[in-house]
């Protein structure tokens, strides 16, 4: 498969677009008509051929673009990139995953020649071609950590595990849902968890807690999470809410097609070998409203969950003001029909929508 | 993705090997190494990290749990070192006896239940006899990444001490070795006296030692968080009981020389597990009703839990009574 | 009357407990203003601690009060700093002269518990292992997280951030690296539209 990788913006002239090859590959995140917490946890090992979970590091048509908006926010805010100096290790067992990985995954776009410690590292989409020594911070520009998640889409948290107990102790965050790894660094997983509304007291949170820390080496997990961002922003960070949080105010009725997008993370979950460290990458996935309604599964489920969600987790996910904008627009795909169970879009299966 | 929950597997992934050296230490003690039959590289594992071992004796199969000696920079074998315990279920002895180089064998992936705390300013190792094997590990960990470490081994003898001679030879002035039958002992409260904040202390060894450990270095103010122990719990043998698994439905038989787990695996009742030694929780089961004693030997399970009657942890605890029906 | 009962919050937000003495080669007592009337408690369950123990105290506004009563206790070492500021100087170097066994005891206000407690961690000792006794006023040191400056002594919701000038809400979610609570833009998705300040817990 080779993949075209698009020229676009996720800032000012928004110019982010997703392909019809992307749409019917999102990953969407709702099984059935409605929304609840839940740890969700399954394996992650492959999926559906073309789908975002067949390869362990997804890579896609956003990748380039993506990866220059992290550039751009780094060169802002270096502070987006941390490790506790504990976490070197970890940082380097997160780039050898990430180069094994991808170099098996998509021979075409990334080689990886290792010769003892000396490796040397093709990324082709990006133009990389680089020759260093594992475990020697010395030959690699920035620390381990930071060299290869510049490279690689998603945020990513590195936990350390210690005495039943994961601390939040790296990561590289620029394209997260509205919270900051500076103010969370060293945090443990109750406390960078603490804002979330209802779920400690549902005990969600202690029973991931207990899966995640048996997680094991060679069994890598993964679930999905989501919320609603306008524009196609993918740096939605505390540090830049007082220059994003207005454009939320800037739907109509006209434009919420276009603006509104449905944000979902795949996030995974790694053992890594060397530190003992849980790897936690969190991929960003944007749909616009008006591409997500090309399927009319989808269309009708989502207008379902809008409407049915909890007031506490409407607020928390940041779009109690916006919610009646959303089903007015929503409503209008949703015929009332049943849906398939799962998450799968059953194009060739689900009834259009009946007007 | 489903929503259905996943069911627990037991144990972690397997790695096919083949033994390709056995090497006799001491009278006790045999080193077993493993070359992957794939001929890949094993994966990396971080120092401190178990293997469980499957072995396949006639009808039984054994699991058992052995940390990692090996270096864990080297990905060409893994090692383990084993004690041979003539008064055991067998799995020792299994490996001694009838274990040769060549013999195709079954391993699972690293599990680490005793990392080393990477935050650590200095690390100080206390082992007691077997007890030195994941300390190899770490050692070897610790000299390639420049960490500061110091070991303290007692061992019965000379003749006993196993990997003495490759250790100060290789660390005269990091290794310091005490032999029961010549009076000498670690000298604890000393050795805890004066060491620079943000030292670890790790304990591998008898059971005794480990509480030791523990109870001194409280009692001179060390913060338990530094204090870190390893102690795999052998399944002892015991009367031969029964045991309802209502889930299952049927009744098994848990007979004098297998563990619970075992008498539930033999039964085809997967219950997940990673350690088999007490300590990782993974098998921790819910009692549903019971008229008998447990005899609880794990390390999982917390007092009032033990006291309460409502959980057991099959990979090490045992029942007398009249009847025991169990949440499998 | 310096006692205050914070009421319940979110599992980030730290809770405070009780000075008690407990076994130690030596013994580092950090305090502000109040915070010297629960090393006099201290004192009082245990006076033999002071025999060990160096304690470093930063009167604040209450000037002379507590002064004389702790310098009694006899402690090996004691030093009356005139800010958080001028003493962490010497809290670092006591902390890198120190070994295992050390005991660590806070008490005063939030903020300077949060620094000292940071200090603490750093040198090798887990927050865990960290005593904490809350007295005193119940301002809070908040960090903007837009501009990442620090404003000491906040009483209000929401406040002003004293270096970009941005009107913040004062949050519960606490970082202990920084020692600070967070505070975010109150007015985001309605510029200029600030609720009057009220006082903290009121």
């Amino acid at each position: 498969m080779t993949i075209q990788f698009n020229t676009e913006t996720f800032r000012d002239d928004y110019s982010f677009r997703n392909s019809d090859w992307a749409i019917k590959r999102f990953p969407f995140p709702f099984h059935e008509d409605s929304y609840m917490y839940s740890v969700n946890m399954e394996q992650h090992r492959g999926g559906p051929a073309g789908s975002v979970y067949e390869k362990r590091f997804d890579v896609d048509e956003h990748y380039v673009s993506e990866m220059a908006d992290r550039a751009i926010v780094l060169a802002e805010d270096p502070l987006r990139c941390q490790s506790l100096p504990h976490m070197t290790l970890a940082g380097w067992d997160t780039l050898e995953l990430i180069m094994v990985s991808k170099s098996e995954d998509y021979p075409d776009l990334f080689e990886l020649h290792r010769d003892g410690d000396r490796w040397r590292w093709i990324n082709k989409p990006m133009g990389i071609d680089h020759t260093f020594t594992f475990l020697d911070e010395t030959t690699l520009p920035c620390g381990p950590l930071e060299y290869i998640t510049r490279q690689a889409q998603g945020d990513y948290a590195v936990l350390d595990q210690r005495g039943d107990m994961l601390y939040m102790d790296a990561g590289m965050v620029t394209t997260q849902a509205d919270w900051s790894l500076d103010f969370d660094i060293g945090m443990d997983f109750f406390e960078w968890h603490a804002p979330v509304p209802l779920a400690h007291e549902m005990g969600i949170f202690k029973r991931a807690l207990k899966f995640l820390l048996n997680i094991q080496q060679g069994a890598p997990a993964r679930r999905l999470n989501w919320t609603m961002t306008v524009n196609p922003l993918l740096d939605t960070s505390p540090e830049n809410y007082h220059k994003w949080g207005v454009q939320k105010t800037t739907l109509t009725p006209e434009n919420i097609g276009a603006k509104q997008h449905l944000r979902v993370e795949l996030q995974t979950f790694y053992r890594l070998p060397r530190s003992n460290a849980l790897l936690f990458p969190i991929r960003c996935y944007l749909i616009a409203f008006q591409d997500l309604v090309t399927v009319p599964k989808w269309g009708r489920r989502l207008h379902r969950v809008v409407r049915d969600l909890p007031e506490e987790l409407a607020t928390y996910k940041g779009f109690i003001a916006n919610r009646p904008l959303m089903l007015d627009y929503l409503s209008r795909y949703d015929d009332g029909l049943p849906t398939s169970p799962g998450i799968w879009p059953d194009l060739e299966t689900e009834p259009p929508l009946q007007t | 993705m489903s929503a259905a929950p996943q069911k627990a597997k037991a144990g972690a992934e397997k790695i096919e090997v083949t033994v390709s050296a056995v090497v006799p230490l001491n009278p006790l003690v045999t080193r077993f190494e493993f070359t992957r039959r794939d001929g890949q590289p094993f994966p990396p594992f971080s120092a401190g990290a178990h293997t469980v071992v499957e072995m396949r004796d006639g009808a039984r199969t054994r699991l058992n749990p052995y940390s990692l000696m090996s270096d864990p920079g080297d990905s060409s074998i893994y090692a383990i070192s084993v004690r041979r315990d003539d008064q055991g279920r067998g799995g020792s002895l299994f490996l001694h006896n009838q274990v040769k180089v060549g013999d195709p064998m079954t391993i699972t992936y690293p599990v680490n239940l005793f990392p080393l705390d990477l935050r650590g300013r200095k690390h100080v190792f206390l082992a007691g006899g077997i007890g030195i094997t994941p300390f190899l590990a770490m050692i070897a960990h610790l000299e390639r990444m420049g960490g500061a470490w110091e070991l303290h081994y007692s061992c019965r003898s000379k003749e006993l001490g196993t990997y003495v001679d490759e250790l100060t030879y290789k660390h005269p002035n990091k290794v310091h070795v005490y032999f029961d039958d010549q009076d000498q002992a670690i000298g604890l409260e000393d050795l805890l006296d004066g060491q620079p904040l943000g030292t670890h202390v790790y304990v591998c060894g008898p059971k005794g030692m480990i509480d030791w450990v523990h109870a001194t270095a409280a009692a001179h103010g060390w913060p338990d968080e530094n204090v870190h122990s390893e102690e795999f719990l052998a399944p002892q043998p015991g009367k031969p009981f029964e045991v309802r698994l209502c889930k299952s439905d049927i009744t098994i038989q848990v007979g004098e020389h297998e563990s619970l787990l075992e008498a539930m695996e033999r039964c085809g009742v997967d219950a997940p597990f990673l350690c088999r030694g007490g300590a990782c929780g993974q098998c921790e089961t819910d009692v549903v009703s019971s008229d008998g004693d447990f005899v609880h030997r794990d390390h999982w399970l917390d007092d009032d839990e033990h006291a309460s009657g409502k959980k057991i942890m099959p990979c090490v605890s045992r029942f007398v009574g009249k009847s025991l029906v169990l949440d499998r | 009357m310096s006692k205050f009962q914070f009421p319940p919050s979110i599992s980030s937000r730290p809770v405070y407990g009780t000075l008690e003495p407990r076994p130690g080669k030596a013994h580092l007592m950090i305090a502000d203003a109040e915070g010297a009337e629960a090393l006099l408690d201290l004192a009082a369950s245990d006076a033999a601690l002071f025999a060990n123990a160096h304690i470093i105290y930063i009167p604040k506004d209450t000037g002379e009060t507590y002064v004389e009563r702790l310098r009694a206790l006899g402690p090996a070492q004691f030093y009356v700093g005139p800010s958080y500021a001028a003493s962490v100087q010497r809290i670092r170097r006591v902390l890198s002269d120190a070994h295992m066994g050390l005991q660590v005891y806070l008490a005063g206000t939030e903020g300077l518990m949060g620094q000292a407690q940071n200090e603490a961690m750093q040198a090798g000792i887990p927050h865990g292992a960290i005593q904490t006794e809350h007295r005193g006023s119940v301002a809070r040191r908040m960090q903007c997280v837009h501009c990442k400056g620090i404003t000491e002594d906040v009483t209000t919701d929401p406040f002003v951030c004293s270096h970009c000038g941005l009107n913040l809400f004062v949050r519960d979610h606490y970082s202990r690296r920084l020692a600070a609570f967070q505070g975010v833009c109150i007015d985001a998705e309605d510029p200029g539209n600030v609720p009057e300040p009220v006082e903290l817990y009121k």
